[in-house]
């Protein structure tokens, strides 16, 4: 490939981290923020890009308060150029998401928008699809590896599905949503977050980006499910094929 | 054509694949009638298959431009039979397939989704769904504003549905196959053979960890005792990476759900997200050799020990029936 993508945005979501149980009754407000894992992969896949020499910018975009600069400031120490914060503290849904990135994707106008296919906090896996939809750009969802063709005017991409494997092409523009085998995304270096705080958030409103958005769902309460309580011990298999004959019925 | 509850069908190009007849329990549920949707190319024979479930029609788009399920063309076919149909509710079974179509649907119809929807109830007089969060740690309580809306449901929280003598009939839909988005396009598939059962279909399920070490292990020790049990084989998200299973075994937050008559996990420690996908098994056996496993909190039978010696002994003792 010898016409690098101008462009590649990554949007990205700030979520509780998931290796910290969620309280119930919240967004799991006491656990400490990350990156959306699926998100994090989004970010490495934009920078192996680039250091490939594939792509020039890579900018990022993320909604919320000004408590995930944090994590904006992760994504730039990890080697993202530049960020955008949508100032926005409402619970938005994934269609609410959608429409406001759907906003920012054309003031910005980049080549590829790549993203987590989930958040782990909410887990809908639909914000990149509807906004492919909303911008009437094709999509590869669930993606385990990307490569560029025909002077980046093309993407092929191999997703994971419930079948197994399967390649796409894609024409660019282009939104892709990242799976967990994409790649292994790098741990931010000191010197990586000290350029960091030098790189500028530019931070934009609803309002400013000319979009207006209600969420259309409403989360009523959050509740732990019922919990299975463990069984019983058995101490060899003689005696587990005889409970699954007798007891479980299940051999 | 004309339903309330519009319920997109899943096929491998061959049979319609059974969980996605699910929806037609919670259909029900939401209330009024309900039409299905099939797309793809040459389904003449799996329409005709659809026709005893009570549907008020089987919709067809059956064109070679749908012969593969290319998200921006199938999102807009389905959105416009969504507003021919006059359906306020666009409905199918969680998979990969509908994950990845109707949420673009859903933006072109300019409707709210819900994923993963595993009860629906009336509360208040208005409709709510609960859906699991947070790799399943919690239950939502959610409710949509709007005339319409679109949501997947989790095979595994409605019931297959009963037979209704009532035949539908079956309608073929123009598809304008010119005006069809066209920057997608199909390249290939890993067709791999197993002659195991669907993991999401199959009454019992075994699953493997990463102490199974090697591929060939994994395969003698959870292929083997799978086999005896015309079961299907799983994975953790560990053992996927490590490269013991392949990718679409995986069982989880991010990969499958399942919820067989019996499931049995070999060297699963039982980390969250892996829990999330087998919650609602019927019955949880866990072989592992470490007895504080975190998997030993939730399985029906637990059983302590080196599972290189166990697994080979239960084959043995299951194949003497």
């Amino acid at each position: 490939m010898t016409q690098p993508i101008a462009k590649i945005l990554v949007a990205f979501k700030s979520v509780p981290d998931p290796y910290e149980e969620a309280a119930p009754g919240g967004s799991g407000s006491t656990a400490k923020s990350v990156i959306n894992p699926f998100d994090e992969i989004a970010i490495e896949e934009a920078l192996r890009i680039r250091e490939r020499g594939e792509a020039t910018e890579i900018v990022g975009l993320t909604i919320g308060p000004a408590t995930v600069d944090e994590q904006v400031r992760a994504a730039m120490a990890m080697g993202v150029d530049r960020a955008i914060r949508i100032d926005d503290s409402r619970a938005l849904d994934p269609y609410a998401v959608a429409r406001i990135l759907h906003a920012a994707v054309q003031k910005e106008a980049p080549q590829v928008v790549l993203m987590g296919k989930q958040a782990v906090d909410d887990d809908s896996n639909q914000a990149g699809q509807m906004l492919a939809g909303l911008l009437g750009w094709p999509q590869a969802t669930f993606v385990s590896k990307v490569e560029f063709l025909d002077n980046g005017d093309r993407a092929r991409c191999t997703r994971e599905t419930d079948a197994g494997l399967e390649v796409l092409e894609v024409k660019l523009p282009a939104i892709i949503t990242t799976d967990l085998r994409l790649n292994e995304p790098r741990y931010v270096s000191l010197p990586g977050l000290m350029k960091a705080r030098k790189k500028p958030i530019e931070v934009l409103t609803c309002e400013q980006l000319g979009v207006q958005v209600e969420p259309l769902t409403t989360t009523i309460s959050t509740a732990r499910p019922p919990k299975r309580t463990a069984g019983t011990r058995v101490e060899s298999v003689e005696e587990l094929v005889a409970k699954l004959k007798e007891e479980a019925k299940v051999l | 054509m004309a339903a309330q509850t519009l319920i997109l069908i899943e096929h491998d190009r061959r049979q319609v694949k059974r969980p996605s007849l699910h929806a037609v329990t919670a259909a029900q549920q939401l209330g009024g009638d309900y039409a299905f949707l099939l797309l793809g190319k040459g389904l003449e024979e799996m329409a005709k298959s659809l026709t005893g479930h009570g549907a008020t029609a089987v919709l067809v788009a059956d064109d070679a431009a749908l012969a593969e399920p290319l998200a921006d063309r199938y999102a807009t076919v389905i959105a416009n039979a969504f507003q021919k149909t006059g359906a306020t509710t666009l409905l199918a079974t969680s998979s990969t397939f509908s994950k990845d179509i109707l949420p673009r649907a859903a933006a072109l119809l300019d409707a709210p989704m819900l994923t993963d929807v595993v009860a629906i109830e009336e509360k208040e007089g208005a409709l709510s769904y609960q859906r699991p969060v947070s790799a399943g740690s919690m239950l939502a309580t959610v409710q949509l504003k709007g005339d319409k809306r679109v949501l997947t449901i989790r095979a595994a929280a409605f019931a297959a549905p009963e037979g209704n003598a009532t035949a539908s009939r079956v309608e073929n839909l123009a598809v304008d196959t010119a005006s069809l988005p066209n920057g997608m396009q199909f390249v290939s598939r890993e067709e791999r053979v197993s002659d195991r059962p669907d993991l999401t279909e199959a009454r019992v399920v075994i699953g493997g960890g990463r102490p199974l070490k090697d591929k060939e292990t994994f395969d003698r020790l959870v292929g083997g005792l799978a086999d005896s049990l015309g079961g299907a084989i799983g994975a953790t998200r560990a053992a996927v990476d490590t490269g013991l299973a392949p990718n679409d075994c995986q069982i989880g937050q991010t990969g499958k759900v399942i919820a067989p008559e019996l499931y049995i996990a070999l060297g699963i420690s039982g980390a969250i997200q892996h829990l999330a996908g087998i919650k609602d098994s019927r019955v949880i056996v866990a072989i592992n050799k470490d007895p504080d496993a975190p998997i030993f909190q939730m399985a029906t039978y637990g059983l302590v020990g080196d599972l290189h010696q166990l697994v080979p002994q239960l084959i043995e003792s299951i194949r003497k029936g």
